[in-house]
């Protein structure tokens, strides 16, 4: 970043000026389609997404965030290796699926079959993202693919196990039942943000701390930013690129055992999915280039963004899907600037670049 | 058993899943050969089967519903260009937020237009009449797969050959590929890259498109949130399989569109519905280990895609 002159942060300035105009633009004219008016709307939206009787929304949006971020953090990891694992949303599943099955299955105290229940879930994550990382190693699968494509079998596994063989069936809805009372992750003190979010901050130090200081992830980063120079000057890329999606597996495993025991108890058909979490952590991290202490912050962005629109529902009418709208919009915008080991270990950017 | 799943009303679910997947991947085999890594098709199928049921149900025809269909996987197209070929933006990242775009706008629109949540349907929603080709049902052996079908699919149909020459003979599709395999060639005779590849991109979206309007319009009368449901990730990997070439494409799809025809008669048989809808991922899944496996040594280390 040295010897930007200043004609040249001149023009970026310029730039995010006209991003963000546009950002506006595109938000104005769907909201003007539904009628609501843009400035009640946009007070609904900061309302929900930081305030609340004492912060009581604030805290939705945190809870939120420790999801997303974990999941970001999870992507981070492989894509940081040149990994293009996006089947976050696979290992998620698996993890919260595997968390909740143990919880109810295991017997014994309650810190046991939470640690265990947890452990589970991260060896369910991990096993699912080495199931796409053999795929590649020994099949040829490329990971992009056979990660992605691992995301469906296990949502309709995960839809069958609640809807079948493990469903509450006096609730009437396609979940599980509730896990042990005495295993939730229990609440900060008078608020209604559970504790997981110290798992994910945990976390979060934990990749800040692996990517700068570890033998092991400045490895791992070498291979993403040169996946020649690795292999030539003798890596083990394959044990590598294995370590590298198991770990990146685990996080998201375990992020799917939060999500059970913080905030939902029980799972639930399509808890995981439907909210876009995987999807959410993905673009969080491309937002912030990979920076690894940046994505928690990226995460509470995108977090904000999806409860304050949910509130702009409530209050004002405008369907909350516009949330997904302001991400994809906001990518779009940043991705032109997103460089790093993902740009460098795709090798099919076709020249996207090369011209321009 | 055998005889309940292989019976002449298969025969005839067979195209409708066929004709999706199989424009999907037809215009994603533009993008392929002209070298844009386009993984956003899931998203123009969403927005085109989205734009048909808007056009079809405020015109009352279905060819106007195609035609909208056709427009907002062009007008997708070009947001993709903009983003990846103008601003340089990642292929990878611009198509993943053109897929949330899509569900995102889909969604948002289907409540701010029709004022309703998760599916809309209507009888004002004119769909695609069967059409019944003289001749065509006493062919042997295909005959039953390919009389009374949409016209989407007689199109879907035709494409094939159409591409096939297109890439080999006509200049656009030469330039096509000359943009993928040889940019340097392409610039030296005059011919802007980045124009050829728009070009790659509007034709991907108007197929997309075409593909979304058979979901929604001639499959059934009706938009469901997210209703491509992985269709066009699995017309990505037909893509890559054959690297966009259109014959392999068609035998691709046509297997797809077998297991997932299959899938949903099975479904009637009482498996339970999970095991169905996870059919074509397995299979899509089972198809590229088999191909890996067949080709070994070339892919050994399976790239770096």
């Amino acid at each position: 970043m040295n010897g930007i002159g200043q004609g040249s942060m001149a023009r970026e300035a310029v730039s995010w000026a006209v991003a963000l105009a546009w950002i506006a633009a595109v938000l104005f004219i769907l909201m003007a389609l539904v009628g609501a008016p843009f400035g009640d709307a946009l007070a609904a939206f900061l309302q929900n997404a930081f305030g609340g009787r004492r912060f009581s929304y604030l805290m939705a949006t945190l809870s939120r965030t420790a999801l997303i971020a974990g999941m970001a953090v999870s992507v981070m990891l492989s894509f940081r290796a040149g990994l293009f694992n996006i089947g976050g949303e696979g290992q998620l599943v698996a993890g919260g699926l595997a968390a909740a099955l143990a919880a109810l299955l295991l017997p014994g105290p309650p810190l046991f079959v939470l640690t265990a229940s947890i452990l589970a879930a991260m060896l369910a994550g991990a096993g699912w993202a080495l199931l796409a990382g053999v795929m590649q190693l020994y099949v040829g699968v490329p990971l992009l693919v056979g990660s992605l494509l691992l995301n469906y079998p296990i949502r309709y596994i995960a839809s069958y196990v609640v809807a079948h063989p493990f469903r509450d069936v006096q609730s009437g809805m396609v979940q599980s039942h509730l896990v042990p009372q005495a295993t939730w992750l229990s609440y900060f003190p008078g608020t209604r943000l559970d504790i997981g979010i110290l798992f994910i901050v945990a976390v979060s130090l934990f990749a800040v701390v692996y990517s700068r200081a570890t033998v092991h992830g400045y490895h791992a980063r070498m291979n993403g930013l040169s996946p020649a120079f690795a292999r030539t000057v003798g890596l083990p890329v394959s044990k590598l690129t294995l370590q590298t999606l198991a770990m990146s597996g685990a996080v998201a495993g375990l992020v799917g055992a939060i999500a059970v025991f913080g905030m939902h108890h029980r799972y639930i058909d399509g808890m995981l999915v439907q909210p876009l979490y995987a999807w959410t952590g993905i673009i969080a991290v491309l937002l912030v280039g990979m920076i690894p202490w940046a994505v928690p912050l990226s995460g509470l962005f995108f977090a904000a963004i999806q409860t304050g629109a949910a509130g702009m529902e409530r209050s004002a009418g405008v369907p909350k899907e516009i949330a997904l709208v302001m991400q994809a919009v906001i990518i779009l915008f940043v991705a032109s600037r997103v460089s790093g080991a993902l740009v460098a270990s795709s090798e099919r950017k076709a020249g996207a670049t090369d011209d321009a | 058993m055998l005889d309940l799943l292989f019976d002449a009303s298969f025969a005839a679910s067979v195209p409708r899943f066929v004709t999706p997947i199989l424009l999907a991947a037809l215009g994603g085999a533009l993008c392929e050969r002209a070298g844009v890594f386009n993984i956003a098709l899931e998203g123009f199928l969403l927005v085109g089967a989205f734009a048909a049921v808007v056009g079809s149900y405020f015109s009352g025809s279905p060819y106007i519903g195609a035609l909208a269909a056709m427009l907002a996987g062009v007008a997708m197209g070009l947001v993709f260009a903009e983003f990846n070929l103008r601003r340089g933006g990642d292929a990878i990242v611009v198509s993943i937020a053109i897929n949330i775009l899509a569900a995102g706008l889909t969604t948002y629109l289907l409540r701010a237009i029709f004022d309703a949540m998760g599916a809309f349907s209507d009888p004002a929603i004119a769909g695609f009449a069967r059409i019944s080709i003289p001749g065509l049902a006493s062919l042997p052996l295909i005959g039953p797969f390919l009389d009374g079908q949409s016209p989407l699919f007689y199109l879907a149909l035709l494409m094939v050959p159409a591409l096939s020459f297109f890439f080999a003979r006509h200049r656009l599709g030469l330039r096509i590929r000359a943009a993928g395999e040889n940019p340097a060639a392409l610039e030296a005779g005059g011919v802007g890259r980045r124009r050829v590849q728009l070009y790659a991109l509007m034709g991907c979206g108007a197929l997309c498109g075409l593909g979304g309007a058979q979901l929604s319009i001639a499959n059934v009368n009706l938009f469901v949130e997210s209703m491509s449901a992985g269709r066009g990730w699995i017309a990505v990997v037909a893509v890559l399989l054959t690297r966009g070439r259109p014959w392999p494409l068609f035998a691709i799809a046509v297997i797809f569109g077998a297991v997932d025809s299959m899938s949903f008669r099975v479904q009637g048989l009482g498996m339970p519905q999970q095991f169905t809808d996870m059919m074509p991922y397995l299979a899509t899944l089972v198809v590229l280990v088999a191909l890996s496996w067949w080709r070994h040594g070339r892919t050994a280390n399976g790239g770096t895609l």
